[in-house]
C-alpha cells in the first residue's frame, strides 16, 4: 500500500479554511511530493460548514483516501463533526482557549494550542490558523524555513510588518509543537521533484490555450466558472478574447459565431447552463461549424445541489438538442487529464465539424492535483481539419471552380471556409440544406436531399470512432473482480482495486474516457474473459450502466452507486465489493461518514 | 487584399443575388428591405466575401438565403449571439444582422437589450410587421393593443413593446426607423448604420401582407414623417430621441432617431484585439508566456 499523509481542515466559510490548505499544499509539492485537495463546501459565503483534505505522499496520490491523520478543527463544529471519525495514530490540534474537545478514539491524540498565549489574537483574527500550520508542519518533520517562504511570498504585497508578524505566529506554533507535541511516526519525505499544483478548472482552461482558443465565453455557474476566472485573468497575456455573457444561450451561440468566423472557441457551465445550450449543439451540428463545450457536473435535478458533486448529466449529454448528428463525448479521468482532453477534442470537433463536448464534474473541476509540468504541454498536436482559410488554399476544393459548403463527400466532411475568404460566399443554414448551403425553406429541400445530407453527416460517426483509441483494462488480466468506471472515478477505483487486491480479492479496472464514441465492441471483447463485475458510479440510476447495455446489451453483476453529494473514498467501493461477492445484494450505495 | 479586389472589379448589384429567389409573399415588405441592403452595399462597394449576413428564424430571417454575402441562418431569436462571436472573431468582417421583431424583441429580448450595452459593432436591421408570419400569424411583441390574431382572437391585452425607446434606453449608439416603402431613405439609413462603428439598430416597417390586416402599407403610408425632414431636430439629442421614440398612431416618425459616435466599439475596448483579428492571429502562445502560466502554480 502507498504511504500517504492527509490533514482535513474543517471550518465555517470566511474562517480562513483555504489559506492553510494552500500553504500545505504548496510545502508539499515544493517538497517533491504528490497531493489531492478536495473540500467540501456549501453554497454560502459566510458561515456554513466546509472541509478541505489534504492527501499527500511521494508517489501519486489519486483521492482524498480514507483516512485523516491530523485534524485541525477551526471551531466547535468541526471539532464535534469530525473527531470521532480518527483512528489510531491520528492527531488533533485545536484552539483549546474556543474549543472543547469530543470524544476520541484510542491512539488518537489531541492538542490543544494556547492560542491567546502564543500570539496576540486582538491583532491578527486567524492567528489560530497561522498557529496550527506551524504545529503540524513540525509534527510532520518539516523544517520551519519552507514555512516562512511561502508566507513571505503569500504576504509580500502587505508589506514587511505583516511578514514578520505572520512568521512571528507561525515560528510560535511551530516551536511550541516542538516542546511539547509528539511528531507523527512518519516524517513527511522529500523528493527531487518539483510539482504544479492546480485544480481541474484551471487545467481546462489552460488545456484551452494551448489547444489555440482564441475565444472563451461563459455565464458564471458554479463548479465550472473556475475556468472563466482563469480564462478572465490570463486572456490579455494568452491573446483569448473572453466575454462574460447574458445567459448560457447567448453563450453558446457567441462561442458558435466566433469559432465559424474561423477560431477554436469554447464554454464552460454545469446541467443547468447546458439545458440552456442543448439548441446550440444541435446549431453547430446542423451548420457544421465546431464548438467546445465542457459541462461540470454538479449534483441535479434543477438546481440541485451547487457545491457537491455527481455524474448525474450522462444522459442529458446524449440526449442534448433533438434529432440525430453527429458528436464527441469525453471524461477527463483526472485533473492533468483536464488538460490534456482538452486539446484532443478539439482536433476531433475541428476535424469532424462538430460539437465536442467535456464531461467533468466538481470533483475534478474544484478539486486539486499536483501535476508534473512537464505533463502541460502547450504545444499540443492542432489539427484544424479542411479549413479553408485563404482563396489560393482553396482553388482546387471541389475541383470545379464553384465552392459547396457542404459537399457530399464519403468521409461526410466537407471543407469549411471561413468568411472573409473571396470566392467562397455560401449560408451556413440551421434548416436542412443542400450541398450549396442555400436552401433555407423546407420548399426547396426533397426527401432524396434530406436523405443525403442526413447521412452525409451521419458519415462522420465513423470517422470519430477511428480518430479516438478504445479503452482498455488496466491491472491484472486475470483478477477475480473487474471494477467499472468513467471520468472522475478513476483515481478512488484504482485505489479500491489495490486494497481489494492486497486483502486477496485480485480487482482489475475498465475506466471509461470517451463516452461518445464508445467502442462498444471493444469493450465487450474486454469484458468477455472477466469473473465478476460492477458498475461504479457517483448517480442514481445508473447512468452508464444503463448506457453501456444499451449500447452493447452487456450487463454486469452489480453496480456500487452514490448520489449523496460527496466522492467516493476506496474503502465504500472495497467494502460494496465485498458485500456483492457475499452474494448479499446487486445494488450497494455506501453512505458518506463524512458529515459536511 | 480585399481593397484591391474591390478596386479591380467594383462591386455591383448582381454580385449580391442569392442563388435563390427570395419565397416571400407577393408584396411582402421585406422585398424593399432586401433591395435597399443590396444598393447600399453597393454604394458603399464592399465585397460580398467581407459582409457576414447572420439571421434568427422566421420570415425575414429567411433573409441571407437571398443575397450573396457569407450567411449564417441560425436560431430562432439567436442571430445576435451569434454576430457578436463573429464580429469578435473577426472585427474586418461587416456584420449585418437581420430579423423580425417575434424573433429580435420576443424569444431574443434578451441578447437585444445586451448587445446594444456591449456597442458591438454591426448592423441589427429588423423588419417589425408587428406580426408572426412564418408560423401563420400570432401575436407578436410589437402587435397594438387589441389587435386580434390566431393566438389571441378576442384581441391582445398587452401593450406592445416599443423598439426604438427600448434601443435608446440600452444604449444603442446607431438608432433609426425605416419603412421598406421608403426605398431611398431607407437604403440612406443603411448606409449609415453599416458605417456607425458600433451597435445600429434600424427598426423598419416591413408590412406582412398576408397576416397583418392593421398595420398595412395605407395604413403607414400617412403617418411617417422623415426626421431627416425636421430642420429643427438634432440626433445627438438623446432626450428629443425618446420623445419623438413616444410618437405613434397619427404621426410616427422614421428616420435617425439617435446616433452617437464617442462610445467604444466592443472589439475597440479591448485590448487583446490590438494585434489583429483574432482569425488570423498565430494560435500558439509563446513559451515565455506559457512557462509563466505554469510558474504560478509552484
Amino acid at each position: 500500500m502507498k504511504k500517504t499523509f492527509a490533514i482535513g481542515i474543517g471550518g465555517a466559510a470566511g474562517q480562513g479554511v483555504a489559506t492553510p490548505g494552500d500553504i500545505f499544499a504548496k510545502i508539499f509539492s515544493r517538497r517533491g511530493l504528490h497531493l489531492n485537495a478536495y473540500n467540501a463546501y456549501q453554497s454560502i459565503i459566510r458561515g456554513g460548514h466546509t472541509f478541505l483534505t489534504i492527501r499527500t505522499g511521494p508517489e501519486k496520490v489519486t483521492n482524498m483516501g480514507d483516512r485523516i491523520d491530523l485534524l485541525i478543527p477551526l471551531n466547535q463544529d468541526a471539532m464535534d463533526r469530525h473527531l470521532r471519525l480518527l483512528t489510531d495514530g491520528a492527531a488533533c490540534l485545536y484552539n483549546s482557549d474556543t474549543i472543547k474537545p469530543a470524544v476520541a478514539a484510542e491512539g488518537v491524540a489531541l492538542y490543544p494550542l494556547p492560542v491567546s498565549k502564543l500570539a496576540d489574537i486582538t491583532r491578527n483574527k486567524v492567528a489560530q490558523n497561522t498557529l496550527a500550520v506551524g504545529a503540524g508542519l513540525s509534527m510532520m518533520g518539516i523544517g520551519f524555513q519552507a514555512l516562512e517562504q511561502v508566507l513571505t511570498e503569500q504576504f509580500k504585497k502587505k508589506g514587511e510588518g505583516v511578514v514578520t508578524e505572520n512568521i512571528g505566529i507561525a515560528r510560535a506554533g511551530y516551536n511550541y509543537a516542538t516542546a511539547n507535541f509528539k511528531p507523527f511516526a512518519w516524517p513527511l519525505p522529500m523528493t527531487a521533484n518539483h510539482y504544479a499544483v492546480l485544480s481541474g478548472n484551471t487545467a481546462m482552461a489552460m488545456g484551452g490555450a494551448a489547444a489555440g482558443v482564441k475565444f472563451y465565453c461563459a455565464y458564471p455557474m458554479s463548479p465550472s466558472t473556475g475556468v472563466l476566472h482563469w480564462m478572465a485573468a490570463h486572456a490579455r497575456k494568452a491573446g483569448i478574447m473572453v466575454r462574460q455573457v447574458e445567459d448560457e444561450i447567448g453563450v453558446v451561440n457567441m462561442a458558435i459565431g466566433a469559432s465559424h468566423a474561423g477560431v477554436r472557441s469554447m464554454c464552460a457551465t454545469s446541467g443547468g447552463g447546458f439545458a440552456l445550450m442543448s439548441e446550440g449543439l444541435g446549431l453547430s451540428a446542423m451548420m457544421e461549424t465546431p464548438v467546445v463545450v465542457i459541462d461540470c457536473q454538479r449534483a441535479g435535478p434543477s438546481t440541485g445541489v451547487p457545491t457537491k458533486t455527481e455524474q448525474g448529466d450522462l444522459w442529458q449529454m446524449l440526449g442534448a438538442a433533438f434529432g440525430d448528428y453527429p458528436r464527441a463525448l469525453a471524461a477527463p479521468l483526472d485533473i492533468g487529464d483536464c488538460f490534456k482532453v482538452i486539446s484532443e477534442i478539439f482536433n476531433i470537433a475541428d476535424r469532424f465539424q462538430c460539437p465536442g463536448i467535456v464531461l467533468c464534474d466538481l470533483l475534478l473541476s474544484e478539486g486539486r492535483l499536483s501535476v508534473d509540468p512537464k505533463d502541460l504541454d502547450f504545444d499540443p498536436v492542432i489539427d484544424r481539419g479542411e479549413l479553408i482559410t485563404n482563396a489560393s488554399s482553396a482553388s482546387g476544393a471541389n475541383g470545379d471552380g464553384t465552392y459547396k459548403r457542404y459537399k457530399i463527400t464519403e468521409s461526410g466532411v466537407s471543407p469549411r471556409a471561413i468568411p472573409g475568404v473571396p470566392g467562397h460566399t455560401h449560408t451556413a443554414a440551421s434548416d436542412e440544406h443542400d450541398e450549396d448551403g442555400v436552401l433555407i425553406s423546407d420548399e426547396f429541400t426533397n426527401p432524396t436531399k434530406r436523405r443525403a445530407m442526413m447521412e452525409k453527416r451521419m458519415r462522420k460517426v465513423a470517422g470519430i470512432a477511428a480518430a479516438v483509441p478504445p479503452p482498455v483494462l488496466w491491472g491484472p488480466p486475470d483478477a477475480d473482480v473487474t471494477l467499472i468506471g468513467w471520468g472522475s472515478t478513476k483515481g478512488v477505483i484504482e485505489e479500491a482495486c489495490e486494497i481489494l487486491t492486497e486483502q486477496g480479492i485480485p480487482a482489475n479496472q475498465l475506466q471509461i474516457r470517451w463516452l461518445v464514441p464508445l467502442h462498444g465492441d471493444a469493450i465487450l471483447e474486454i469484458l468477455k474473459d472477466v469473473r465478476h463485475t460492477f458498475i461504479v458510479e457517483n448517480n442514481y440510476s445508473g447512468q452508464f450502466a444503463r448506457y453501456l447495455r444499451s449500447e452493447t446489451s452487456f450487463v454486469p453483476d452489480g453496480y456500487i452507486r452514490k448520489y449523496d453529494g460527496e466522492p467516493f473514498m476506496p474503502h465504500h467501493i472495497v467494502e460494496a465489493v465485498k458485500e456483492q461477492l457475499s452474494g448479499k445484494t446487486k445494488l450497494s450505495v455506501p453512505a458518506h461518514e463524512i458529515l459536511v | 487584399m480585399a481593397t484591391t479586389l474591390a478596386a479591380t472589379n467594383p462591386v455591383a448589384v448582381a454580385d449580391l443575388k442569392g442563388k435563390v429567389e427570395p419565397d416571400w409573399c407577393p408584396g411582402c415588405g421585406d422585398f424593399g428591405v432586401l433591395a435597399a441592403v443590396q444598393k447600399a452595399l453597393v454604394e458603399l462597394q464592399i465585397p460580398n466575401h467581407n459582409v457576414v449576413t447572420i439571421s434568427g428564424i422566421g420570415c425575414s430571417s429567411n433573409f441571407p438565403g437571398f443575397i450573396n454575402t457569407y450567411g449564417m441562418h441560425t436560431l430562432h431569436g439567436r442571430a445576435l449571439a451569434v454576430a457578436t462571436g463573429v464580429k469578435l472573431a473577426n472585427h474586418d468582417l461587416t456584420v449585418l444582422v437581420t430579423g423580425g421583431d417575434g424573433d429580435g424583441f420576443g424569444i431574443g429580448g434578451n441578447h437585444f437589450v445586451h448587445s446594444m450595452r456591449r456597442n458591438v459593432d454591426l448592423l441589427y436591421i429588423v423588419m417589425d410587421n408587428q406580426i408572426y408570419g412564418l408560423t401563420t400569424g400570432q401575436t407578436s411583441p410589437t402587435s397594438r393593443l387589441g389587435m386580434k390574431t390566431k393566438s389571441m382572437p378576442f384581441g391582445s391585452i398587452e401593450a406592445p413593446v416599443n423598439p426604438i425607446s427600448l434601443a435608446l434606453a440600452a444604449g444603442a449608439t446607431f438608432v433609426g426607423r425605416g419603412f421598406s416603402a421608403e426605398q431611398k431613405h431607407l437604403t440612406e439609413l443603411i448606409k449609415q448604420g453599416i458605417q456607425h462603428k458600433g451597435f445600429s439598430f434600424l427598426d423598419v416597417f416591413s408590412p406582412c401582407v398576408t397576416y397583418n390586416h392593421d398595420n398595412t402599407y395605407q395604413w403607414f403610408r400617412p403617418r411617417v414623417r422623415k426626421l431627416e425632414d425636421d430642420t429643427g431636430y438634432d440626433p445627438t439629442d438623446w432626450m428629443a430621441a425618446m420623445g419623438k421614440s413616444l410618437l405613434w398612431d397619427d404621426e410616427i416618425p422614421i428616420g435617425k432617431f439617435f446616433e452617437r459616435t464617442d462610445v467604444p466599439t466592443l472589439h475597440g475596448a479591448e485590448p487583446v484585439l490590438d494585434a489583429g483579428p483574432l482569425a488570423h492571429v498565430d494560435m500558439r502562445i509563446p513559451g515565455d508566456v506559457t512557462r509563466s502560466f505554469i510558474e504560478e502554480l509552484m
